[in-house]
């Protein structure tokens, strides 16, 4: 099964990033990929089964389950329901660690997925830095201080 | 019960900052508050439970026991057992995690205790500030100065050309301060007369790295290679040298689980082994059995492990094939008839001389041919009637390669890993089909670069020895300062066996 694990340091407390990442329905909001988002069934965004259904600035829509939010870890799984990607079993975990050292917040983010075996590199380069790194730096950049 | 939890990035690979921290040991070498520190009853650094009994710069003395380690996870968990201050059911635990973006690591230290309520807050900020962060600072200093003196070990190669590992540039003599030591140094590519024996600095070992005083040095056909510069492994000036046997003198920061006096052995690059003393990089050593001399092992480690991987991995010699093993009075020839006749094959040998030839009858070749007089691949093809051989072990080069073409069978193998007398040239491989021949251009590094692949061809090699398939005869010896006198005996083809430098 192929994994996905990107990390980066962000230079803001781990309490004022987790307030932008935490909402399930926030993407639009710090991902540059993303153009907008919705919850389905007008669920709250951190009901815990809800799906967040977004479009992509390349125009993919990608359909994706809350599966275990917690404020206390500061961490957020979720597993793709529908995608571009054509990958199976995909869950995703993004998650936040306070560096006491500096007051910045050590971030995380991976996942794992099936897909067909020769796509296996391509998707993971593709999720690996189009997706997770392309977001962190848009992260880093919208805390740089 | 208080918990403190600190955190911080080290600008450095996770590997580099957690072979640091996962010996148990060695923080000694790295936090300041502490003065020495001693595994009890000679445990393992990393065996669980084993126990570090430790004093501090003001003098106190601690026990702490390890409950977990992980490398997969770069966790360790440790507990308190005693200690001058009451951290009552003091339970720690380390962990990193790579940054990706950036190639640092994420290093958090937490842990929990019950101190007494009066005390609470002076010793949670000993434990955060004394403790945690000093440690971290610490650290973030070792492996800056450590980054910038050893460069994390650009790992072997040793035949081909592809890649070139450092090869360190001489230390200058300083008047302060460091050590020196004798050595043979090329001072530029050519002829043997270009090696002086004289003094070189010889720095402190660095981070990871340990001094070795070598007792004896091998002498091999690579380190040749190395001097005329036809294989890039050695800029001059410089040490040339690839094996030697000797014991550890000291032990720098960051390396665990050896001992100063323990007898080891190397084959391998970087160069360096022509000389009394050298510093050298932990992974690369073996320690050497007691039933193993200094000799043996400087003399015959190198061919022994070439040998090794010649014989079961580049070709897995079978009972009943036919082996042509060329030079095979030569050190490493002398090891691959002896170990090809043990795996079961018929082995062809071929020498310059009848000299040789007695020889390679008396390590037990069932054919002998001396090829200045005899056309080899014809008496190969006589001997097993035009059915010719299954693997040719060729390090002769020029002059041999196209006889040993001529020499195998259908589906034969040549392996070709060396070249004595001058390079193979170029092949048309479209002719190969004509016998559908495989050819092989095995490199020493590739099979010898991890420690577990070097361990397995050092047990092969020293379970033969013990068995007595291989027998070394004891190596002819020079004195260190009269590297180029073997050389000159070893180029000729005057020399037989090994060669060895006493240091």
């Amino acid at each position: 099964m192929p994994k996905v694990y990107v990390s980066t340091v962000v230079n803001a407390p781990a309490a004022e990033v987790w307030k932008l990442v935490r909402n399930f329905d926030g993407l639009p909001n710090w991902a540059p990929f993303v153009a907008e988002s919705r919850i389905e069934q007008n669920a709250r965004p951190d009901q815990i089964g809800c799906i967040r259904n977004f479009r992509l600035k390349d125009g993919g829509r990608i359909r994706e389950r809350l599966l275990a939010l917690s404020d206390y870890d500061l961490s957020c799984t979720y597993s793709i329901l529908e995608s571009p990607m054509a990958v199976e079993n995909y869950v995703a975990t993004l998650s936040l660690t306070p560096v006491t050292d500096g007051n910045s917040t050590f971030c995380e983010w991976e996942a794992e997925f099936d897909c067909a075996p020769e796509r296996e590199a391509a998707l993971v380069q593709q999720i690996g830095s189009g997706v997770f790194q392309a977001a962190f730096s848009a992260l880093k950049q919208r805390f740089a201080r | 019960m208080v918990k403190v939890c600190q955190s911080t990035i080290i600008d450095a690979p996770i590997d580099e900052v957690w072979r640091v921290l996962r010996d148990f040991n060695g923080h000694d070498r790295w936090h300041p508050a502490i003065a020495s520190s001693a595994i009890e009853n000679g445990e393992p650094v990393d065996a669980i439970g084993s126990v570090r009994r430790f004093r501090l710069a003001d003098g106190g003395e601690l026990r702490e026991q390890l409950l977990s380690l992980s490398d997969t996870d770069f966790r360790l968990t440790y507990c308190l057992l005693e200690a001058p201050l009451p951290l009552m059911g003091y339970v720690a635990s380390i962990r990193l995690k790579p940054v990706t973006d950036g190639n640092r690591t994420f290093w958090e230290w937490r842990s929990e205790f019950q101190p007494p309520a009066n005390r609470r807050e002076e010793l949670t900020r000993l434990v955060t500030e004394d403790i945690y962060r000093a440690g971290f600072a610490a650290i973030r200093k070792l492996l800056s100065a450590g980054q910038a003196r050893t460069p994390v070990a650009a790992r072997p190669i040793a035949t081909p050309i592809e890649t070139r590992p450092a090869s360190r540039p001489l230390e200058p003599i300083s008047a302060t301060g460091s050590d020196h030591t004798r050595a043979i140094v090329v001072a530029r590519h050519g002829g043997p007369e270009v090696m002086e024996f004289r003094e070189i600095g010889l720095p402190e070992p660095g981070y990871g790295e340990l001094r070795i005083r070598h007792t004896i040095i091998g002498v091999n056909f690579i380190d040749v290679y190395c001097r005329t510069g036809y294989f890039d492994l050695l800029t001059p000036p410089g040490v040339p040298g690839m094996e030697a046997a000797g014991v550890i003198e000291a032990i720098g920061p960051g390396v665990s689980g050896f001992r100063v006096g323990e007898r080891v052995g190397y084959a391998c690059p970087p160069v360096g082994a022509y000389s009394e003393r050298r510093n050298m990089s932990p992974e690369l050593l073996v320690r050497l059995p007691d039933d193993i001399s200094d000799e043996t092992a400087a003399g015959a480690l190198l061919k022994g492990v070439a040998a090794s991987f010649l014989l079961h991995d580049v070709h897995a010699v079978r009972p009943g094939s036919t082996v042509l093993v060329h030079a095979a009075a030569g050190g490493i020839g002398q090891i691959l008839v002896q170990w090809a006749r043990h795996l079961g094959a018929t082995v062809i040998a071929t020498v310059s001389s009848d000299d040789k030839a007695r020889l390679a009858e008396r390590l037990g070749a069932h054919h002998v041919v001396v090829y200045s007089r005899e056309i080899f691949a014809d008496a190969v093809m006589e001997i097993t009637g035009g059915r010719g051989a299954d693997v040719v072990y060729d390090a002769v080069g020029s002059d041999t390669f196209a006889g040993s073409l001529a020499a195998l069978g259908v589906r034969g193998h040549l392996v070709s890993f060396g070249q004595a007398s001058g390079p193979v040239g170029n092949w048309d491989i479209g002719r190969f089909s004509s016998k559908s021949i495989t050819v092989s251009r095995p490199n020493y590094g590739h099979y010898t670069d991890t420690p577990d692949k070097l361990a397995l061809q050092m047990n092969r090699f020293f379970t033969a020895l013990r068995q007595g398939v291989v027998r070394i005869d004891a190596p002819r010896r020079y004195p260190l300062a009269q590297a180029a006198d073997a050389h000159r005996d070893l180029e000729s083809r005057r020399s037989t066996g090994s060669l060895v430098l006493v240091a």
